[in-house]
């Protein structure tokens, strides 16, 4: 009795989100027109991870879009590192994430950091895709194959094989300072991530 | 569950189609900018919100855009020399306005690129998207030009997705649409 009485007044408005989700995307740049996959809204975080601020980072070597390996360790003693991992290429929020960082190349540089995005795409994809975000300061690496093995190692790989929109910061002793799972349909806000950079340096 | 479905519907459902030329432009509400300059420019005093009809201008010009769009991150150049042109004008410059609403942009976002390209005229955070969804969730950049009445929705003169191309072709065209000359 319940259940029915749930089906029949919740299926209009399930009509009504799915008619409206297709006639638009959210703060859409028009730089990538038609070419963006619309994944319409999904479930917020579809995994667990156990790591928290106080606990080492696991170490990870990736290969980046220019052809260089590039490995967590290398900065250790040198560099704090920021990691972003967005779910996939040429869908609706994560294009519009990355060129926002590349304008803030000066604050990281200020707060002795690097950037490190990370996506479970192999590098074809992510070259094509980045192209079109303009020169982008920051290594874009490919955790393709072993399929999502970063990911899964930092407890953000989703069911069906992509990653969390995820920012984890990570000293310069290799010990995660933050984490933030977001909500994979959202746009973390710049505010968090700057204010947690300049936490590193006090 | 089913709450929280009802709700999104009505969030999605508050973006209709982008306004088109010749019809109303939504008259929304913004915040008043805290730099007396802005204020000065928009004809605006005191604290608090405003609605776009009581900026002081013949023409308003809105950009909407947002930080992390690469498009409007190439065109910012464009419509700062837009901005230098009309400024450079005795003629014009008192009747034609120009206003940035950030899609989604938080307060620092919209700081970022605003210092980034070096933007005079006033750039107006839009976190919720509201602004957004009530000018028809366009894509980014987007410009619109309205001709403004006081205490009246104003009348669209233009509206396109993408770069303004030429500035100074782009003025030509907006002010012989809006007939100011």
């Amino acid at each position: 009795m319940r259940y029915k009485r749930f089906l029949s007044s919740s299926f209009p408005a399930f009509l009504f989100t799915f008619f409206f989700l297709s006639a638009i995307t959210y703060g859409a740049s028009e730089q990538f027109k038609g070419k963006i996959y619309d994944t319409g809204t999904l479930k917020p975080v579809d995994s667990r991870t156990r790591l928290k601020a106080g606990m080492q980072a696991p170490s990870f070597t990736l290969p980046s879009i220019t052809g260089e390996k590039i490995s967590l360790a290398d900065y250790r003693g040198e560099k704090n590192v920021v990691i972003s991992f967005v779910p996939a290429a040429w869908t609706p929020v994560c294009s519009d994430q990355w060129p926002g960082y590349n304008l803030l190349k000066d604050v990281f540089d200020k707060n002795n950091a690097v950037f490190l995005g990370v996506s479970v795409d192999n590098l074809p994809t992510l070259h094509a895709w980045t192209k079109e975000m303009g020169d982008l300061w920051f290594p874009v690496l490919s955790d393709f194959w072993p399929h999502g093995a970063v990911a899964k190692k930092y407890g953000v790989l989703r069911s069906n094989g992509v990653s969390e929109r995820a920012l984890f910061i990570i000293d310069k002793k290799g010990i995660i300072r933050y984490v933030d799972v977001h909500d994979i349909n959202k746009r973390p806000p710049l505010e968090a991530l700057v204010r947690e950079l300049e936490k590193l340096n006090k | 569950m089913l709450v929280s479905v009802l709700v999104f519907a009505q969030v999605i459902s508050a973006a209709g189609p982008a306004p088109s030329t010749g019809g109303p432009f939504p008259d929304i509400t913004l915040p008043v900018p805290d730099n007396p300059a802005q204020k000065e420019y928009l004809g605006l005093k005191g604290k608090g919100s405003f609605r776009l009809s009581q900026i002081k201008a013949g023409l308003l010009i809105i950009e909407i855009f947002s930080m992390y769009c690469p498009y409007c991150q190439k065109e910012a150049p464009n419509v700062n020399e837009l901005h230098r042109l009309i400024s450079s004008r005795e003629d014009i410059k008192d009747k034609i306005k120009i206003i940035g609403i950030g899609a989604g942009n938080t307060p620092l976002e919209i700081d970022v690129f605003r210092k980034k390209y070096d933007i005079e005229f006033p750039l107006f955070s839009d976190e919720t998207f509201s602004a957004h969804a009530a000018t028809g969730g366009v894509r980014t950049p987007y410009f619109f030009v309205i001709r403004t009445k006081t205490g009246e929705p104003g009348v669209i003169v233009y509206a396109n997705v993408g770069s303004i191309e030429d500035p100074q072709q782009f003025l030509d065209l907006i002010i012989k649409k809006s007939t100011l000359e």
